[in-house]
C-alpha cells in the first residue's frame, strides 16, 4: 500500500473515502484502517483490524443470513400513502420518492420467507438508509404480515432491527404501528412459535419499544446503539455527559436486556442453533 | 392566577372581569340591560374562539395547568378508590397512579399518568413522565384486574416517557413494549381515555384497548410539536407548524380512525368546570362498560387485534 501512503497527506479524510480508485477502498470509521471493498465484503463488513461492525443494509444481511437464492421477498411494492400530506422543510411525499430513487428501496424494511441453514423462516430486514429506518405504516404492516407468515406456516420469525424509531411524518399512524406489531407478536407467542430479535446499530425509539424488545431471544451486534430515548435527548434532560458505552449492546447485556452480543460472522450459526432448541 | 390565562382566553377573561365589576353596581345604577348584552357577547365570543382554535391552541388547552388530572377524575367520578403502589421489582413510580375503584355498579381498575399542579408536586410526579417501573406497575395492576375479572380504565396525560439515564438502564423500551404485548391479549375490557397530553410511546404504553376516547381539547401523537420542530426544522420555533403537520387533535384522530369517539368538554375547556367534565366522562364510561362487559374474552382480544391491525395507510 505504499503508493497510497504517498498521497495520504494531500487529501482530507472525507475526500479519501470518496476518491478511492473506483470506490474500491473504504476507511474504517473506528480505527482509520483502509480496507478493500471485496475484503470487507468477505469479512461481512467487519473491520479486519478492530472488529468494528460497519452499518449495512437489508440486502447485505439477506446475502449472508439466508441460504443462497432461498429468500423470497413479499409485499415488495408496498409504499407509504402520505395520509397526512405532511410537510416540514420538505414534502413527505417528495422525501419518500427521492429516497426510493436514491436507495432502490420502497421503504425501510424487506420481508419474506427464506431458508437459514436449511430451515424455513419468516424474516424481516430493516434498512437505516430509508429515512433512518423509521417505522411508518409500511414498516408496521410489513412486519405484521411477516409475523402472520410465521404464525400461519408455523415457522420461526427473525427480525433484524435497524431504526431510529417511529416515523414522524406519519404521526399517530406511526405510533399505532407499535401496537399493531406487538399485538400480532402476542398471538405468535400464544402459538408458541419462536421469535428471535436481532438488534443492529442503531435500534431506538418506537421500534425498540415494540417488536425489537419482544423477542423470545434478543441478540445484538457488538457496540450497536440501542435505547428508547436518543442520547442527545437524555443528555439535554439530565444536563450531564453520558458514561462511555451507555446504550451500547454490551451495556444492555450487562443490565439484562439482551441475551447475547453476537459477532456478525457468528450470527447465522447462532440463529440456527437457537431455532433448533426452540422448534 | 392571571398567568394561567392563555393568550386566546384573554379577550374572554377581560369581558368576564368587566361584567363582574358592573355587577357590583347593578343595584344602584340602571345597567341590567348593558350587563345582559355583555353576557350575550361573551357567549358568542367563546363560541367563536373555541370553534376556531388552531391545533397549537388545542395543545395549549390540553396542557392547561388548571385542567383536571388523573386523580381529580378518580376522586370526582369514582367511589371507594384504593390506590395500589409499586411494581414489586424496584420501586413505586409516582408518575403513574392506579387502583381499584367503583363507578356506580361497576368495579374497575383505573390507572393513569399523574401530573403535578405546582413545582413541588410536579417534581414529585416527575411531570407525569413515567420510568420503566411505572409501566411495570401499570401492567401489574392490569394483570390483577384480569385475575379478578375487572375491566380496566386508563387515563392518558403525559408529555412522554422519561428520557433519563436510569430509565434507559432499567429498560424503558422493554417496559413499554411488554405492556403493548400484554395489553393486546388482556382478557378483560380496556377503555382508554386521553384526558390531556398523549405523547408518543410514553402514552401508548398504557393505551392499548378496546375503546379509545379523547376529550375534545387534547392531543395524541408520536411526538410533541416542540420536539418535532426541533428535529425536522432543527429549531424550537416551528411548534405551531409542527402541530398543524402532525394533525394531532381529537378531530384529526377520529378522522384517521385511530380513536373511537370524542368526548365534549365544557365551553372553554375542561378546566372551566371540573365537575361537569367528570360527570360527562363518568356517563360515557358507564355506557362503554355496559357494552364491553357483554363481550366474551376471546372475541374482545380478536377485536383488539383487528382494531390495531387496520391502522395505517399504504399503497400496494
Ligand atoms: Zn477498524
Amino acid at each position: 500500500m505504499s503508493w497510497f501512503k504517498r498521497s495520504k497527506q494531500n487529501i482530507s479524510p472525507e475526500s479519501q473515502k470518496r476518491s478511492m480508485p473506483d470506490g474500491q477502498w473504504i476507511k474504517c470509521q473506528e480505527c482509520d484502517e483502509i480496507i478493500h471493498n471485496k475484503q470487507l465484503e468477505i469479512n461481512l463488513w467487519v473491520c479486519l483490524k478492530c472488529n468494528f461492525h460497519f452499518r449495512i443494509g437489508a440486502d447485505e444481511y439477506i446475502s449472508f443470513l439466508m441460504d443462497d437464492g432461498s429468500f423470497k421477498e413479499y409485499d415488495k411494492k408496498m409504499k407509504s400513502g402520505d395520509p397526512l400530506e405532511f410537510v416540514d422543510t420538505k414534502k413527505y411525499s417528495e422525501r419518500t420518492s427521492s429516497t426510493i430513487k436514491k436507495t432502490g428501496l420502497n421503504d425501510a424494511v424487506k420481508t419474506g420467507i427464506g431458508k437459514l441453514n436449511g430451515k424455513k423462516v419468516s424474516a424481516a430486514f430493516m434498512d437505516f438508509r430509508f429515512i433512518g429506518g423509521s417505522m411508518g405504516s409500511v414498516v408496521g404492516e410489513k412486519i405484521a404480515r411477516a409475523i402472520d407468515r410465521a404464525f400461519e406456516n408455523k415457522i420461526p420469525l427473525i427480525i433484524i432491527s435497524q431504526s431510529g424509531g417511529a416515523r414522524m411524518m406519519e404521526a399517530a399512524y406511526s405510533l399505532m404501528q407499535m401496537a399493531k406489531t406487538s399485538s400480532r407478536l402476542a398471538r405468535l407467542a400464544d402459538a408458541k412459535i419462536p421469535y428471535i430479535s436481532v438488534l443492529t446499530d442503531p435500534t431506538t425509539g418506537g421500534t425498540t419499544a415494540s417488536y425489537a424488545m419482544l423477542g423470545d431471544v434478543i441478540l445484538a451486534e457488538p457496540k450497536a446503539l440501542i435505547g428508547f430515548a436518543g442520547p442527545r435527548v437524555i443528555k439535554e434532560t439530565i444536563g450531564k455527559d453520558l458514561p462511555p458505552g451507555f446504550q451500547r449492546s454490551e451495556f444492555l447485556l450487562e443490565h439484562g436486556f439482551v441475551d447475547c452480543v453476537v459477532q456478525r460472522k457468528e450470527l447465522k450459526n447462532n440463529l440456527s442453533a437457537l431455532i433448533d432448541f426452540m422448534m | 392566577m392571571a398567568s394561567n390565562i392563555l393568550d386566546f382566553e384573554k379577550p374572554i377573561a377581560e369581558l368576564e372581569n368587566k361584567i363582574r365589576e358592573m355587577r357590583k353596581y347593578e343595584d344602584n345604577l340602571d345597567i341590567k340591560e348593558e350587563i345582559s348584552s355583555l353576557e350575550e357577547k361573551v357567549v358568542k365570543l367563546k363560541q367563536n374562539i373555541y370553534e376556531n382554535l388552531t391545533r397549537w391552541q388545542r395543545v395549549q388547552l390540553a396542557r392547561h395547568p388548571e385542567r383536571p388530572y388523573t386523580l381529580d377524575y378518580i376522586y370526582m367520578m369514582t367511589k371507594n378508590f384504593i390506590e395500589l403502589h409499586g411494581d414489586r421489582q424496584y420501586r413505586d413510580d409516582k408518575a403513574i397512579v392506579g387502583g381499584f375503584a367503583s363507578i356506580d355498579e361497576y368495579k374497575v381498575m383505573i390507572i393513569g399518568q399523574q401530573k403535578g399542579r405546582d413545582t413541588k408536586s410536579n417534581i414529585y410526579r416527575n411531570f407525569g413522565m413515567a420510568n420503566p417501573e411505572g409501566y411495570r406497575k401499570a401492567l401489574r395492576l392490569m394483570k390483577l384486574a384480569e385475575k379478578f375479572n375487572k375491566p380496566v380504565i386508563t387515563l392518558i396525560d403525559t408529555p412522554g416517557a422519561y428520557p433519563g439515564l436510569e430509565a434507559e438502564q432499567n429498560g424503558q423500551a422493554e417496559a413499554i413494549a411488554r405492556n403493548l404485548l400484554e395489553m393486546s391479549r388482556l382478557k378483560v375490557p380496556i377503555i382508554v381515555v386521553i384526558i390531556g397530553e398523549g405523547a408518543s410511546g410514553g402514552a401508548l404504553g398504557i393505551a392499548v384497548g378496546d375503546r379509545i376516547l379523547m376529550l375534545e381539547n387534547t392531543w395524541y401523537s408520536v411526538i410533541s410539536p416542540e420536539s418535532c420542530s426541533s428535529i425536522l426544522w432543527r429549531s424550537w420555533e416551528y411548534k405551531e407548524q409542527a402541530a398543524e403537520a402532525l394533525k394531532l387533535t381529537a378531530v384529526d384522530l377520529l378522522e384517521q380512525k385511530i380513536i373511537d369517539k370524542i368526548i365534549p368538554e365544557p365551553l372553554g375547556g375542561a378546566h372551566k368546570d371540573h365537575n361537569k367534565m367528570a360527570e360527562t366522562l363518568r356517563n360515557e364510561l358507564k355506557s362503554e362498560l355496559a357494552a364491553l362487559i357483554k363481550i366474551k374474552p376471546e372475541k374482545l382480544i380478536q377485536n383488539r387485534l383487528e382494531k390495531f391491525g387496520k391502522m395505517g395507510v399504504y399503497t400496494e
